[in-house]
């Protein structure tokens, strides 16, 4: 393997600027890593390799003529098949987008291009999202690098491992329930939710809006600061973003968590967490206490009843959503003409969907008919005022909260796919920053017999400052040190 | 389709039939496959018994939080912007400058 895929973007954007690195090289390197690794891991839908290049000559022009280039320059990037990419096909690792090609670009995707990085390709997901394993894909699984035989998390599944096989150098995800920080956890790399609002979502094919964020997926927390403070930032095309403030969280890479307050909700530990989880997450836990800051550990009883409104707020949300998908003005459509509307509008719907997609609409469309509606979606919409202001009430007396990201090691592939609720309880821990539009990061804290461990850290709104800076900090000092294969 | 008088014990008894598993998938204009009926009835009843858990949560007097922000009205200045580029590359079906549908009944 090139000696650059090993580098992180930080790094490359170094040795780009000072001429030490020749864009081109670099991303055919890259190239020739997917066409070694990709048979193995399937961690992309689509490849751009040959945009790419053409890009990465682009950019080395502008260097020669001492042009001034962008805080990602030349820097490969994979981004989840989920974000429109104007005359890229996007496909949401569904049969019912498996042709669909965007007349425009997320504004994520405007952002980065801005910043001079450059597209490897759109990655594998679970369809819509909707899955904890990326195996909910309609092309296919992807597998762990870190073990072929088990799942890479999802639903950013193909992000994440292709960050850790360094098939790319940044990847884009999206998280819903965890799907950034899942996978990020999964593969032994960095993940960020930010803030709900912090990042526009135009462009981002909706699956539950009110949960949902895009952040970055990174090998280090470095990057991670670097790709967020890229992304972040209002945009009148999102109404729900926020127009707060442009941070630069490269300035939070700082060395010293002495006297911060970390809370340890007990309920991150409940039944069902495996033992090597629960270890490694402490003795991450005791490290940043030897470094200077303190911890209690504290009852958190409405994290119970998380992730059961979770799942009944996001099938809600997504019933509605996918109702555009009718097979018309985009999208799969049966090819016989003599049906009717709803015929073909339900066998458009049966055949273009995945198992999973379906459950959901189905369980969603029930939870928000006549008669149902009080005592599911309103009531799981109530149990998530509860919990903001339990939140509340934890950040008067800590500044951040830690748990595992997952209860459980990465599982083999097939292992819950039969069980759809089995599946759904791996989401315990992180839907809870969902539901709450919280700042949430995973960064690698450990293996057990090979397979990665990640640590969740939760932070108040707005304050991805800070999760910068704890994360930076356990980062530096402990022994563990952020490794891609 | 339901007196709303002892919701938790109601809730508890929440099962859908293969039947009601059809009508709610019609609903939401998905034909299902007898296959898909029968495989999704015992998944549906499985999950639908874990959400029962929340009966336990007292929520009176709580308002619901349908967003975590302070959500207002964005609105911006009424002046015309160039609008998406038109692209008929995206539809299935057409007929000329036409996005072709299905038949009327």
């Amino acid at each position: 393997m090139s000696k650059y895929l090993e580098l992180s973007a930080y790094e490359i954007v170094e040795k780009i600027k000072t001429h030490e690195l020749i864009v081109e090289d670099y991303i055919a390197s890259l190239n020739d890593r997917i066409r070694k690794m990709e048979e193995k891991i399937h961690a992309y839908i689509t490849l751009t390799k040959e945009l790419a290049l053409k890009k990465a000559r682009e950019i080395d022009k502008k260097i020669k003529k001492g042009k001034k280039v962008g805080r990602l320059c030349g820097v490969g990037i994979a981004i989840k098949d989920n974000m429109c990419t104007k005359g890229i096909k996007t496909t949401c690792a569904s049969h019912m987008l498996d042709f669909f090609i965007p007349p425009y670009d997320a504004t994520v995707v405007k952002r980065i291009e801005d910043e001079d990085s450059i597209m490897i390709g759109k990655t594998n997901m679970d369809e819509f999202a909707m899955g904890s394993s990326t195996e909910h894909s309609y092309f296919g699984p992807t597998h762990n690098p870190w073990d072929l035989g088990r799942v890479p998390g999802g639903s950013s599944g193909g992000s994440a491992a292709a960050v850790a096989s360094s098939m790319a150098t940044l990847a884009l995800g999206s998280d819903t329930g965890g799907s950034i920080r899942c996978p990020a956890s999964f593969c032994s790399t960095v993940g960020l939710k930010p803030t709900y609002g912090l990042v526009s979502r135009y462009g981002l094919i909706a699956y539950a809006n009110s949960l949902e964020q895009i952040g970055p997926i990174t090998k280090d927390v470095r990057d991670c600061a670097l790709l967020l403070s890229c992304i972040a930032g209002h945009d009148p095309l999102d109404s729900t973003s926020v127009d707060t403030p442009k941070k630069d969280y490269l300035d939070f890479l700082i060395d010293d968590v002495d006297g911060v307050k970390i809370g340890i909700p007990c309920e991150f530990f409940g039944e069902g967490t495996q033992e090597p989880v629960e270890k490694s997450v402490w003795n991450a836990i005791s490290k940043l206490e030897e470094l200077g800051a303190k911890y209690e550990e504290f009852s958190f009883e409405s994290l119970h009843y998380a992730l059961p409104a979770y799942y009944i707020i996001a099938m809600s949300e997504s019933s509605s959503n996918l109702a555009r998908y009718d097979g018309l003005r985009y999208g799969y459509r049966v090819p016989n003409k003599s049906y009717d509307w709803n015929t073909v509008f339900s066998k458009n719907r049966r055949l273009g969907f995945g198992f999973e997609v379906k459950r959901r609409i189905i369980l969603g469309t029930f939870a928000l008919s006549a008669g149902y509606y009080d005592e599911y979606y309103l009531k799981a919409q109530k149990i998530r005022t509860i919990i903001k202001r339990d939140f509340e009430k934890a950040y008067k007396k800590f500044d951040i909260l830690i748990g595992p990201t997952l209860p459980v090691l990465p599982f083999k592939i097939g292992e819950k796919i039969n069980d759809p609720l089995e599946m759904y309880m791996c989401d315990v821990d992180t839907v809870p920053a969902n539901l709450t539009g919280l700042p949430s990061i995973s960064i690698p804290c450990g293996f057990s017999k090979g397979l990665p461990i990640g640590l969740q850290i939760i932070a108040p709104p707005f304050r991805e400052d800070l999760l910068v800076q704890v994360a930076f900090t356990y980062q530096k000092n402990s022994n563990y040190k952020v490794k891609t294969l | 389709m339901r007196k709303k008088s002892n919701i938790k014990e109601q809730k508890e008894n929440v099962k859908l039939s293969p039947k009601n598993i059809k009508k709610i998938a019609w609903l939401a204009r998905i034909k299902l496959q007898k296959k898909e009926i029968d495989l999704f009835t015992n998944q549906l009843n499985d999950i639908l018994a874990y959400f029962a858990k929340i009966d336990e949560v007292n929520v009176e007097n709580i308002p619901p939080a349908y967003h975590v922000l302070e959500i207002v009205n964005v609105l911006r200045k009424d002046e015309v912007k160039p609008s998406l580029e038109q692209t008929f590359q995206t539809v299935p079906q057409t007929k000329g400058r036409f996005v072709k549908a299905p038949k009327m009944t």
